[in-house]
């Protein structure tokens, strides 16, 4: 019997292509997704030094950071975004990729593609030049965000050094209450572990209450790894894994499938392994969150209120509490129910798949967005798109005044055409909160999606959990 | 990648907790397909105001940039390292530093400096009580002093990563000496792996 070991140890031992006494291991990559924004300089190193893609097999690449989610048909706006997408076309080109192009119906979020294809899947080590590559982790994989020196290593050789992480195991246990989703599972793990509490170590999600989580939830999770400082996280594989992946164009088929199912089978942590740090809460104590200041670990609950850094004991927290207020413009003591809303945005990587939209659209269903508000729904993909006009979602939220989008990264990050004014205050389902990431100036407060739709409907914050549902 | 050896300039005290990455540099600017130029665009949101430390010409030509704890978390972004030093950053001490800026700053020779929170305080007080301070970063000797004075800091570095940056080594160059381990490898993986490209 050899030494016990957890899920990411198996994984990461499995992919060791060379290790060296003093030197990082070098590991072998399964799955290399590119997208538009770290990539062209990647590129055109590559070509500098007269090298090719070692594995275009292995590679996968999309546009979705920098695309425009209306009128793409139309000139875009921006000529620097027509050429970083025309960089990648090109680059794509003439290094034979596989590509989902923005006339693709596949085309959308790098993280919401690859478990939507199949290609993300227990076992693999998974790289992309985006920090919330740990998405994939939720179907068991070891996902690592890189930045763009590494995405040219990864295209040459195909292998990554990395120096081997320590583990963390943050435990779940109990019943959520209705109302509270994966998004308030990872604000209040954030909240507890803080925004550098996983510096060099792997998260594992387990307990109970991450099992019971749809693959969706588990995505939600796995994603914010990065927020807590994580290199990255996941999740063991399991029936609702398999059941996921089954059927979906890239999983295997036929023999391929059972031998790739005993493989997953032996993934899962053994039972006498040990964890470098192991934290857990318990569901009972997890309500619905909402991030108050300019960090994802600040965040309460919603019938909370924005706390009084002066209470904080630590002077650098409480300095960088009064910072964030006076960015966020709140007075300490504000009820969360108390603060008043201009922009609401459904989407991002973290939550546009199609049970964030189901969700969101189940709240949604009958009113009609605050008269000072102005919303929008991004779906995660082409496909996620398509899926809810064909269960008539998009009608619910056009029907509600929300503007009913094409895929991409859309508002998270402030890039593209879609961006917060300046002071503008936002509920938004992604993932950071960070002072002008959706745009300079704009004020940004996380939430799950169902909270994001009821903010947008009352123009304010409000307790998912009284929701009453038409 | 130039190498990493010793370091003298004026040192920028950036006294902030979780600088992070959209703040280095805001995502609008992630559209150039260069790898240079990015300095100009560095801090874009904080330089908007006027007192923002960027701003004080004591401290024009820095090479040294000192900061709060968890420097570099948010984006992977490797427009952030690029910018520090297009903008004539060489090292940046703090108290720590999120992993993935810390491995895109080995990758390109913007040398990292990890010493303990009431470390960087001293040198924090120091630059900005004087911002004439020249601060040494020896990456030999691993250590960080100020000029004409006898103390020194010791700070903690990867072996490797000190060797690849003393030596200005390319990376994948060194990966491809494992070429024969890499194709031995690719030769025993299992064929129920997932392909990006259907095969007839
Ligand atoms: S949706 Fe946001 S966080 Fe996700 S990949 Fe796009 S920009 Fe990054």
């Amino acid at each position: 019997m050899s030494d016990p070991k957890t899920l990411s140890e198996k994984i990461w031992d499995a992919h060791v292509v060379h290790s060296e006494a003093g030197q990082p291991d070098l590991l072998y990559v399964d799955l290399h997704l590119v997208h538009e924004v770290t990539s062209a300089q990647a590129f055109e190193a590559l070509r500098m030094a007269g090298r090719k893609v070692r594995r275009p097999d292995l590679t996968i690449a999309t546009a979705d950071h920098n695309v425009p989610t209306a009128d793409r048909d139309k000139p875009w706006p921006d000529p620097l975004s027509i050429q970083q997408v025309d960089v990648l076309d090109a680059n794509v080109g003439q290094f034979d990729l596989t590509y989902f192009g923005v006339n693709d119906v596949r085309q959308g979020i790098v993280h919401v593609i690859g478990p939507e294809q199949g290609l993300t899947q227990p076992g693999l080590t998974i790289v992309c030049g985006d920090s919330h590559t740990a998405t994939h982790g939720a179907l068991g994989a070891l996902a690592i965000g890189i930045g763009t020196s590494e995405v040219e290593h990864v295209l040459a050789t195909q292998t990554l050094p990395q120096a081997r992480p320590k583990t963390m195991a943050v435990e779940v246990n109990g019943e959520l209450a209705q109302g509270v989703v994966a998004k308030d599972v990872i604000l209040s793990i954030i909240r507890t572990i803080g925004v550098s509490g996983g510096i060099g170590h792997v998260i594992e999600y387990r307990g109970d209450t991450i099992r019971s989580l749809s693959m969706e939830g588990r995505m939600t999770v796995c994603n914010m790894s990065i927020e807590g400082g994580a290199r990255a996280g996941l999740v063991a594989p399991d029936d609702k894994t398999f059941a996921y992946l089954e059927g979906r164009p890239f999983a295997p088929k036929g023999q391929d499938w059972e031998r790739a199912l005993d493989y997953w089978r032996s993934l899962p942590t053994d039972d006498a392994a040990k964890f470098d740090k192991t934290v857990s809460l318990r569901a009972e104590d997890i309500e619905p969150s909402v991030t108050w200041g300019t960090t994802p670990a600040q965040s309460v609950n919603v019938t909370g209120h924005v706390p009084d850094p002066d209470s904080f004991a630590d002077p650098g927290a409480r300095e960088l509490g009064w910072r964030s207020l006076r960015y966020m413009d709140l007075q300490p003591n504000t009820a969360i129910e108390d603060i008043s809303l201009d922009r609401v945005f459904i989407g991002s990587c973290t939550n546009s798949r199609i049970e964030d939209l189901r969700s969101a659209a189940s709240v949604v269903r009958g009113y009609k967005v605050s008269p000072k508000v102005s919303a929008m729904v991004v779906p995660g993909s082409g496909l996620v798109k398509a899926q809810a006009e064909a269960e008539g979602l998009d009608q619910i939220f056009l029907e509600a005044g929300f503007e009913w989008r094409d895929a991409g990264c859309s508002m998270c990050l402030g890039m593209n055409p879609d961006f917060l004014l300046a002071g503008e205050r936002c509920a938004s389902t992604s993932n950071r909160n960070f002072e002008g990431r959706q745009g300079p100036g704009g004020r940004t407060h996380l939430v799950s999606p169902q909270m994001a739709a009821a903010a947008a409907i009352n123009g304010h914050f409000v307790d998912i959990r009284g929701w009453r549902r038409n | 990648m130039d190498p990493v050896t010793r370091i003298q300039g004026v040192a920028l005290p950036l006294n902030r907790a979780d600088v992070d990455t959209d703040q280095i540099i805001p995502a609008k600017y992630l559209k150039l397909v260069e790898r240079t130029g990015f300095g100009r665009f560095l801090f874009d949101s904080w330089r908007k105001d006027e007192s923002f430390v960027l701003n004080d010409p004591r401290y024009a030509g820095a090479q040294v940039l000192i900061s709060g704890p968890n420097f570099g978390c948010g984006s992977s972004r490797e427009h952030a390292p690029w910018a520090l030093q297009d903008y004539g950053f060489r090292a940046v001490i703090a108290p720590s530093f999120a992993d993935i800026f810390r491995n895109n700053c080995a990758k390109i020779g913007l040398l990292l400096v990890p010493l303990p929170q009431d470390e960087v305080d001293i040198l924090l007080k120091r630059a900005e009580a004087n911002p004439n301070t020249q601060v040494i970063v020896d990456l030999e000797s691993q250590s960080v002093s100020v000029a004409g004075e006898s103390w020194s800091l010791n700070f903690d570095v990867d072996p490797f990563v000190k060797h690849c940056l003393l030596n200005g080594l390319d990376d994948i160059s060194l990966t491809l000496q494992h070429e024969a381990d890499i194709s031995a490898f690719e030769a025993q993986r299992p064929d129920f792996l997932p392909r990006t490209k259907v095969t007839a």
